[in-house]
């Protein structure tokens, strides 16, 4: 360090040095924590969950003792709760990116509300969107189904979590509709075709890739969450195999809540079980999004 | 006069052209209303939480008022019993606590991918993390009661079995992702020339972090702390599986406790009956949670919309 003119200067330079590496190790072991996290949880269910993890998990239904027991229909109305919830938000939700982001290009205060608005929708608790449908959908669905009785049924926890992913799907097919480049919009019309012909026949095969993760991402979302589906009524006690939208139904991650709080081991280790399974379904899907992205990718 | 009858080829030609034009028309029309009237959907669902949210709470604000409501120090429904404050004490220590977690250890994950990682060091810890953000809650309630929980009873034996601690934790893993994940996008659109002129003047690195980026992003990485701290606020099946349902007013990480979500997810399973009080202080408790996180999302979104504003 002869450069230096001083001692104390080098000494300076020489521990600006050390907090600099010391600063790097940090950063590492913050984010190897953060992995190791993911890999004790996994660890955890995977190492619980192997032994209840059979076919009498997908074939049977809860009952009082661990071993035996299954969560068929928690798997089935999971099934059923994800591909109503798509059935609503993915037209709903791909329509207004379309509107927003196609028919409606132009700066304007209409569309600053609205799209503050759906950014706000983003960041309310999933559980206020149950009690939206503790309030409106249960009765509107208990109406529709002629049983004053109840409405707490697949339909209504459906069109719940259908409005808790709108927000979701709107934001992701937005920027999917953005990526597109306005010069295959502008060719497109100016050879005469209309702007539906346009969107239907252009932008929207460019921006499939985008829209399916958005979808996925929804279809997670509804598989995932809990709380909004216990307000508007999804039950652990159901025997039987739901058949339509107006049976009731529990869901895979009530499952899991319920059998974790049990206090015997027995039941915590089904959970784990439970929790594989869904778990499965939710990395399948994801895999599924990935395969597709690539394959669109490879088209393009 | 009759309408004139089309004679020859080109006439039909030009009839279907304009019919097949008027239908086009009919189609785009059809199809904007049909885009339009979705957009309007999100409109609807905003109204209609704040509707549902204040009509509902009112019957409960007739028969408890607001002051008693925001500063009573019990919360027993059963025994007409209404002060939130030990529903809204538990939420401050969860949300305290998890925050604790996420925000130096996100900060921290979020520098390091942005400005160290090598690629292959990235290609493992970017899935990691997408993978924890994407683990339903009920999972970390599982892994708060099986893991954290007794895992802290060998450092704490007098901790309660479900505890307020076990819960802060697992929502701290769990917003991680988040608070990560925005941090390094923060980061990330820092223009380069910046900590390149930092370096390029003698600083170290970590100086040029410290000094040039981490200013530069602090408003993006604010956003992320916030949004953590919002969802910390919501989250609902980890803290009730973990704290439990035992409204406590306490500032004792090892007690018990219950969350204003954990309230209103308790209360509304099963059969709760329409029209009675405990249906009335749901909503009550919901309009208090709704406030909360509003106010919290609306702070994000301003800090957010400076962050944009300096750099793209």
């Amino acid at each position: 360090m002869s450069r230096f003119s001083t001692p104390a200067a080098a000494a300076r330079i020489r521990q600006r040095k050390t907090v600099d590496r010391v600063f790097v190790v940090l950063m590492g072991i913050a984010a190897f924590i953060a992995v190791s996290l993911l890999v004790i949880l996994l660890y955890r269910i995977g190492s619980s969950g192997m032994r209840y993890l059979g076919p009498d998990l997908i074939n049977e239904f809860p009952g009082r003792r661990a071993t035996g027991s299954g969560a068929r229909h928690a798997l089935f109305g999971t099934l059923w709760i994800m591909s109503l919830t798509l059935l609503f938000t993915v037209p709903i939700g791909v329509g207004a990116a379309i509107y927003l982001e196609e028919f409606n290009r132009r700066d304007s205060w209409f569309k600053r509300i609205i799209q503050l608005n759906i950014a706000n929708l983003s960041g309310v608790p999933s559980i206020i969107y149950g009690m939206l449908g503790l309030a409106i959908f249960v009765p509107f669905v208990a109406v529709l189904a002629g049983d004053a009785r109840s409405g707490k049924t697949l339909l209504a926890g459906a069109l719940t979590m259908s409005l808790l992913s709108l927000p979701l799907v709107i934001m992701v097919a937005q920027e999917a509709l953005k990526a597109v480049p306005s010069s295959l919009r502008d060719g497109s019309l100016a050879l005469g075709a209309t702007r539906w012909q346009t969107i239907r026949r252009v932008v929207l095969p460019q921006a499939t890739p985008g829209i399916l993760t958005g979808i996925i991402l929804a279809a997670s979302r509804a598989i995932g969450e809990t709380a909004p589906l216990i307000v508007v009524g999804a039950a652990v006690m159901v025997n039987s195999v739901p058949t339509g939208p107006f049976d009731s139904y529990g869901v895979l991650p009530l499952q899991v809540f319920n059998w974790a709080q049990r206090p015997q081991q027995d039941f915590k280790d089904l959970s784990a079980s439970t929790i594989i399974v869904l778990m499965g379904i939710l990395i399948s899907l994801n895999a599924i999004a990935i395969i597709m992205r690539m394959r669109a990718q490879r088209r393009a | 006069m009759a309408a004139p009858i089309p004679n020859s080829a080109g006439d039909r030609a030009a009839i279907m052209l304009r019919s097949k034009r008027g239908n086009q028309r009919l189609i785009e029309q059809f199809i904007q209303g049909g885009t339009f009237s979705a957009t309007l959907v999100s409109a609807f669902t905003t109204i209609g939480i704040v509707v549902v949210l204040l009509l509902n709470s009112l019957p409960f604000f007739q028969q408890v008022s607001v002051g008693e409501f925001l500063t009573g120090r019990e919360w027993q429904p059963a025994g007409g019993k209404f002060g939130i404050l030990p529903l809204v004490s538990s939420t401050l220590l969860i949300t305290l606590g998890s925050a604790f977690i996420s925000i130096p250890l996100g900060l921290m994950v979020g520098i390091f991918l942005a400005e160290y990682a090598p690629r292959k060091v990235r290609n493992v810890v970017k899935p990691a993390l997408e993978l924890l953000a994407g683990v339903p809650t009920v999972v970390y309630g599982y892994f708060a009661l099986t893991v954290v929980t007794p895992f802290l009873r060998g450092i704490f034996p007098t901790i309660a079995p479900l505890n307020l601690l076990a819960g802060a934790i697992v929502v701290g893993i769990m917003t991680l992702p988040l608070v990560s994940s925005l941090c390094e996008d923060a980061i990330s659109s820092v223009p380069r020339s910046l900590p390149d002129g930092a370096v390029a003047m003698g600083a170290t690195k970590f100086e040029s972090i410290k000094d040039v980026v981490i200013p530069a992003a602090l408003s993006g990485i604010v956003a992320s702390f916030i949004l953590a701290i919002s969802r910390a606020v919501g989250e609902v099946m980890a803290v009730a599986m973990a704290a439990g349902l035992m409204p406590n007013l306490t500032a004792n990480f090892l007690d018990g406790g219950m969350t204003m979500t954990a309230y209103i997810v308790n209360t509304s399973k099963g059969d709760l009956p329409r029209g009675g009080i405990d249906y009335f202080t749901v909503f009550a408790v919901g309009l208090t949670l709704f406030f909360i996180t509003l106010g919290l999302n609306l702070l994000a979104n301003k800090f957010v919309r400076k962050y944009r504003q300096v750099y793209s």
